[in-house]
């Protein structure tokens, strides 16, 4: 298969990652849509490295996976604290940064 | 053969990622992520990326996906706002509930312009001549320790900062929030509110305020205690009965 479809999929997940983070308002769901787009450039990063054929492109797709995994640690760990003072999960209403 | 996987391993990632974002349940969301991550796995090893199709499946699909079903069951898997969106002409994300998927089909028009008028010739050819060894565990990890030292240090001090903040986020701190109050446990009170056990002085103030589950349940026990040989009973009893009644 020519790179340009794996791209093609690439898009195509990047802008449903998107669509998703905006659209759904529980922030477990907008995390895991990060992920989405995530993996979408980390799909793009492998594409372009095979297109080149160097191993540059693979040694970024996995710090990319590492910030990737620190961003959902940190992310869960708010949702868990949030949930412990007894607020609604949910952005629409999470809208203020006041402690 | 490589082009029936590739369509296989791409409907099934799309598809995932669908799933991700209509699904309802935030649980049934998680799996559709680890199907979308598994088929993104077999698109990288039709890649000739090994070591990181492997790294997907294990650290991805296996590690994060496993913490985030963890925090759907903690949390609880029910989306919050199905049931709120009947009221949802005042919620903000009213409008942009319409415009998001304009932004996102902009998006994508944006990207297909980009994919299709690029001048990169290498985008409809099938890459460079494979050479043995490329995209193999050896491979990578010498490219870690020579080239990119920099950035995995970096990336492992990242990864020592993310797991402190993340013990320091979701510890329990006192006076933050409120008490946890678990099913089926007596309920701790402030001291000299209560029972008998205190007055008489059974029970030292420092540990009722403590509110640990001796005291709590000692508490309880004295409860009974006194309330079964009188079963009219009086003021103070009604006031203690909701408290136990959790």
């Amino acid at each position: 298969m020519a790179i340009g479809w794996y791209l093609a999929v690439s898009a195509i997940i990047f802008c449903i990652g998107a669509v998703g983070v905006l659209v759904r308002p529980n922030p477990l769901v907008i995390l895991l849509c990060l992920e989405l787009m995530l993996n979408a450039a980390n799909l793009a990063l492998i594409a372009f490295s095979r297109m080149w054929g160097g191993p540059d492109g693979q040694v970024f797709a996995l710090i990319v996976m590492v910030v990737a995994a620190c961003e959902v640690t940190v992310g869960l760990g708010l949702i868990v604290a949030i949930y412990r003072r007894r607020l609604a999960i949910d952005v629409d209403e999470l809208n203020e940064l006041r402690g | 053969m490589s082009a029936v996987l590739f369509f296989i391993a791409a409907i099934v990632a799309i598809a995932g990622a669908l799933g991700v974002v209509m699904l309802r349940n935030p649980f049934y969301s998680v799996l559709a992520l680890v199907c979308h991550l598994v088929a993104l796995a077999a698109l990288f090893l039709l890649l000739r990326a090994e070591f990181v199709a492997a790294a997907q499946v294990v650290v991805y699909a296996g590690a994060v996906m496993v913490l985030y079903v963890f925090v759907v069951a903690y949390v609880g898997g029910t989306d919050v706002s199905a049931g709120r969106l009947t009221g949802g002409a005042e919620r903000p994300s009213g409008a942009l509930r319409v415009l998001a998927p304009l932004f996102g089909l902009a998006i994508a028009v944006e990207l297909c312009i980009a994919l299709l008028g690029t001048a990169l010739r290498g985008i409809s050819g099938k890459g460079a001549p494979y050479v043995l060894g490329f995209g193999t565990p050896e491979q990578i990890g010498t490219e870690f320790l020579t080239r990119y030292l920099f950035p995995f240090e970096a990336a492992s001090l990242l990864l020592l900062v993310a797991a402190v903040g993340a013990v320091v986020l979701a510890r329990r701190r006192r006076g933050l929030e409120p008490d946890e109050e678990p099913v089926g446990r007596p309920r701790s009170r402030p001291a000299y509110t209560g029972t008998m056990a205190e007055v008489a002085g059974l029970l030292s103030p420092g540990r009722a305020q403590r509110a640990d589950w001796a005291a709590a349940s000692a508490d309880a026990q004295a409860e009974r205690d006194r309330r079964a040989p009188e079963p009219t009973a009086p003021a103070p009893v009604a006031a203690a009965a909701p408290e136990d009644g959790r």
